[in-house]
């Protein structure tokens, strides 16, 4: 195996039960996927399919089951250096309404990032992630997230992440509360610091659309295995899976 | 302030015959962000109003005004609603018995806000309790059972907790519980943004379900999502800046958009199609204004591509009151095409 | 944000009273001094000591303030130590979780089950003389597990909230991710707990005294009570002697419940129905105080 071939992150065989006994839920059976650097990949299902799950032990948020994590190729599952780990790969989560502390301004949630990056954390670098997502510093900087509309939350959520400059960004739904327009937007985003920086990300969805905008390849999940996958144009255009089919299906489209 | 616009075109006479609701002159601000400017509306019986409009632009908020559930720091300028003939002057204390029964709000982010200690049934019981009185248990739970069943929902939900459940599933449930009772408006605010395509549409089948069964009277249904709309309402409005830019029937409204904005809107929209992945598809350069100190005339100016010197004044409504859009271009170009130029 | 209620004000307004009467009430009413004798056995209300005398011919009004004053302390001291006690071990349990609120949560059951107004015998007994701060904190030492109860409940909960992801990524340590984005969204709950524990020990207190087991050389609600009964004024009819201490009690008792419940309503508005807290576990106050008029 030669060094291009490393991935940044995999993850390999990942599995995560929860409950015991009978209640057992295999929320992520077996997963195993490989993020390169400069590489958009999606994860999309349905509901309950444990797509956070998986974004979950990929972040070291949750220990799996079974299976590993490598970083670089280092075995990473079991490491005691979170705080390393996270300058690395950062996260976005689904929801804008519970991933903020209410009693937090923006300002002192973006402040919180000092233990990782020390005296780096400068108000110019604050603002600049902000800006990177349409975010006028000023405006927000002061205001309580119950003073941002959920829109306005998610674009924070996203400056956090990027404030820290990870080389490993994953996306859990990130967009699905944002309109046509910013969604467009924030995802050129994205791919733009994919191109510049070489950013690797894991893009979680449960719409096709945006799966087929941004993604280089594409894993289909269900309840906890993935079923399809493969690069974005066979995927979607040409899907093999019963599944996907009907993934498809269900997409609402704007005419006809 | 509303001497001209969509405001004044609706006569109340126009207005009465048929409607559910009526929404007239509506203004609510956050101290100086007037997140809601002028808004008039009107829900049919038996319609589903679809409000879209991007993030920041009021839409929560005008949600909070229709339902009556506006508290500091938002407070209510002025207005008037009709809802099935009764009349309320916004301006005033809402009555304390139209909140629930006659509109019944389905937050924004209703389902973070789900109690932690309570199981789903605990909640449906005391949500019906609360408005019938001593309801027995089994009634109130086998109204939910059905519901449930028609959402697809397994029935191991009754006995859940929140936190044991996925987020599509707890949307879903949130929506379950505030239409137990039927409400004759319910106002729905983004109910669909956090689920997969699967459950939305799930969601949507339901709600349209509940509108034809005349368990609810109508729906006011926020989101940013177009194609969804395009699914679930008979109508669309669309919000910018705190005011309505354009209206009418979903299908001529997004098959021939009159209002610059709303094409452009339509244009970002993406779908899982080859030539999407072709293209780069840019988002409406700019960003929207700031509420508290809105640009003169029309406010989609600084970021649109056909703006001339007219577009200064306040643009003029152009149509009727059921499918208007309020911009100078479309005045002036009555017959063309709005090409999505972005 | 938060409307306060025509309930909150009526019950805030009492406590306060009873506050302003035991703290500034004996700078205010300066006629007798505490101890001193201005009367015989049981005398009658009178233009000098308005509530009459007790046994030994204190001004039971003067009584009546200095006790308040004692009863008052206790409260606070020990519902400050329970909700402490509390608070700390409950949001480890809670945050934690595994091991660490097993073998919490297994020692919280242990004091639980122990009959507390037996301990409070004992220690009271074992204590020999008995100051009104040590009484205040052996009654707040054994009553705390029902907050913790509450508390590791309701940490529980906070603790799957996706901001404390948010803020293990941001690389906050587990003391900030406590101080900061657990223990604030409790705040409001750790509110009506504390005002339940003051309650719960303001009676406590009440009922040792009661049994004899007050806090030595000074006079409280409770001894109060003690001496009434003791010197036989129920059978006498000295009526002053036994009910000014026992609707002060009651007004408190009642009026710290009634904080407890309408902070509830402060706090959890039910702007919407279904999304409304079901309040059935907050600590209960001990049942130390039925046990002890039963005996
Ligand atoms: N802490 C937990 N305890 C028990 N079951 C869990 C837990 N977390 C997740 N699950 C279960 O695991 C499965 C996958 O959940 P997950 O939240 O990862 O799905 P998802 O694809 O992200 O769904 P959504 O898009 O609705 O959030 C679900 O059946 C869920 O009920
Ligand atoms: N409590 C508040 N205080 C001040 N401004 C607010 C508050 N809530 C919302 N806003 C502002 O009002 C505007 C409209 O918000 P909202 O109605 O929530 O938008 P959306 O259409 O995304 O739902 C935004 O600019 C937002 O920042
Ligand atoms: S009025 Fe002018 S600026 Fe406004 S949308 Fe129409 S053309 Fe554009
Ligand atoms: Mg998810
Ligand atoms: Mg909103």
């Amino acid at each position: 195996m030669t060094t291009e071939d490393v991935p940044l992150l995999a993850g390999e065989h990942l599995t995560r039960v929860f409950g015991r006994g009978r209640d057992a839920v295999r929320a992520v059976d077996d997963v195993s996927l490989a993020l390169r650097p400069g590489e958009i990949t999606t994860v999309v299902g349905e509901s309950g399919s444990g797509k956070s799950t998986l974004a979950r032990l990929l972040l070291r948020l949750l220990t799996p089951t079974a299976g590993r994590l490598l970083l670089d190729g280092r075995d990473v599952t079991r490491t005691s250096d979170t705080t390393a780990y996270w300058r690395d790969v950062q996260a976005v989560f689904q929801d804008p309404f519970s991933a903020f502390n209410q009693f937090f301004t923006v300002r002192r949630l973006m402040a919180r990032a000092r233990r990782l990056l020390g005296p780096d954390l400068t108000d110019a670098r604050v603002a600049e992630a902000l800006e990177q997502v349409g975010l006028r510093p000023g405006d927000v900087l002061g205001r309580y997230p119950h003073q941002l509309s959920g829109g306005q939350r998610q674009r924070v959520m996203i400056a956090r992440a990027l404030l820290v400059r990870p080389r490993v960004l994953i996306a859990d739904e990130a967009t699905s509360m944002l309109d046509a327009s910013l969604r467009a937007t924030i995802l050129n985003v994205l791919t733009d610091l994919r191109a510049e920086t070489g950013l690797a990300i894991l893009f979680i969805t449960h719409d096709i659309g945006q799966a087929c905008y941004v993604s280089d390849r594409v894993l289909v999940m269900r309840s906890g295995r993935v079923v399809e996958s493969g690069p974005t144009d066979e995927v979607i255009f040409a899907p093999t899976h019963e599944y996907t089919r009907r993934l498809l299906a269900d997409v609402p489209r704007l005419h006809g | 302030m509303s001497t001209e616009g969509p405001a004044t075109d609706l006569a109340p006479a126009d207005a009465a015959a048929g409607q559910l609701l009526t929404a007239r002159g509506l203004r609510a601000a956050y101290g100086p962000t007037v997140a809601v400017d002028d808004v008039a509306l009107t829900v049919g019986t038996g319609e589903v109003l679809g409000i879209a409009g991007e993030s920041g632009c009021g839409k929560s908020t005008l949600a909070a005004v229709l339902s009556l559930t506006a508290r500091p720091p938002l407070t209510v300028l002025g207005g008037d609603l009709t809802v099935d003939g009764q009349h309320l002057d916004l301006a005033g204390r809402p009555p304390r018995t139209w909140r629930g029964g006659v509109v019944s709000l389905l937050p924004q982010g209703a389902m973070n806000a789900l109690s932690a200690t309570a199981r789903v049934g605990d909640m449906a019981v005391d949500v019906v309790r609360a408005h019938r009185g001593r309801v027995p248990r089994s009634v109130a739970l086998d109204l939910l059972a059905d519901r449930l069943d028609a959402l697809d929902l397994p029935r191991r939900v009754i006995g859940a907790y929140p936190h044991q459940l996925s987020g599509g599933m707890r949307q879903r449930v949130v929506t379950v519980l505030s239409t137990l009772l039927d409400p004759r408006l319910l106002i729905a605010d983004e109910p669909t943004s956090a689920l997969d395509v699967s459950t939305q549409r799930a969601l949507v089948e339901l709600l349209r379900e509940l509108v034809g069964r005349g368990l609810v009277g109508g729906i006011v249904f926020v989101t940013h999502d177009l194609p969804v709309l395009r699914a679930v309402a008979d109508r669309i409005a669309v919000m910018y800046a705190g005011r309505i830019v354009e209206t009418g029937p979903t299908a001529a409204l997004v098959d021939d958009p009159r209002h610059p904005y709303t094409a452009a809107l339509l244009s970002s929209v993406l779908v899982p199609e080859p030539q999407v992945r072709r293209r780069r598809i840019g988002g409406i350069r700019g960003a929207p204004p700031d509420l508290a100190d809105p640009p003169a005339g029309c406010r989609f100016r600084p970021r649109c591509s056909l703006a001339t010197d007219a577009c200064t004044d306040d643009p003029p409504a152009v149509g009727d009151p059921d499918r208007y859009a309020t911009c100078w271009w479309t005045r002036d170009h009555p017959d063309e095409r709005l090409e999505p130029s972005l | 944000m938060t409307r306060l209620t025509p309930r909150f004000h009526v019950a805030a307004g009492i406590v306060a009273a009873v506050l302003l009467f035991g703290l500034l009430g004996p700078l205010v009413f300066r006629g007798h001094a505490l101890g001193a004798v201005v009367g015989g056995l049981y005398d009658h209300p009178s233009g000098s000591a308005w509530l009459g005398t007790d046994n030994i011919g204190h001004d039971v009004f003067t009584n009546l303030m200095y006790g308040t004053r004692t009863s008052l302390t206790i409260g606070l001291v020990a519902g400050l130590f329970a909700t402490l006690i509390g608070v700390v071990v409950g949001t480890l349990a809670g945050y934690r979780g595994g091991a660490v609120e097993e073998a919490l949560m297994g020692v919280t059951n242990v004091i639980l089950a122990i009959p507390s107004i037996v301990v409070l015998i004992l220690i009271s007994i074992a204590l020999g003389t008995r100051s009104t701060l040590a009484m205040a904190v052996v009654l707040g030492v054994t009553s705390w597990p029902w907050t913790a109860r509450a508390v590791r409940a309701q940490a529980a909960s906070v603790r799957t909230r996706e901001h404390l992801d948010v803020a293990r990524l941001s690389g906050a340590g587990t003391f900030s991710l406590i101080c900061y984005d657990v223990v604030p969204y409790m705040l409001s709950y750790l509110c009506m707990a504390f005002v339940l524990q003051v309650s719960s020990a303001v009676l406590n207190e009440a009922a040792l005294s009661m049994l004899g087991l007050g806090p030595s050389g000074g006079v409280s609600l409770g001894i109060m009570l003690h001496w009434a009964l003791a010197w036989e004024s129920v059978r006498t009819g000295a009526w002053w002697a036994f009910v000014p201490p026992t609707v002060l009690l009651t007004l408190l008792a009642f009026a710290l419940l009634m904080l407890q419940s309408s902070l509830d309503e402060v706090f959890n508005p039910r702007l919407r129905r279904f999304v409304r807290r079901r309040r059935t576990t907050v600590a209960a106050p001990p049942p130390a105080v039925r046990k002890a008029e039963a005996a």
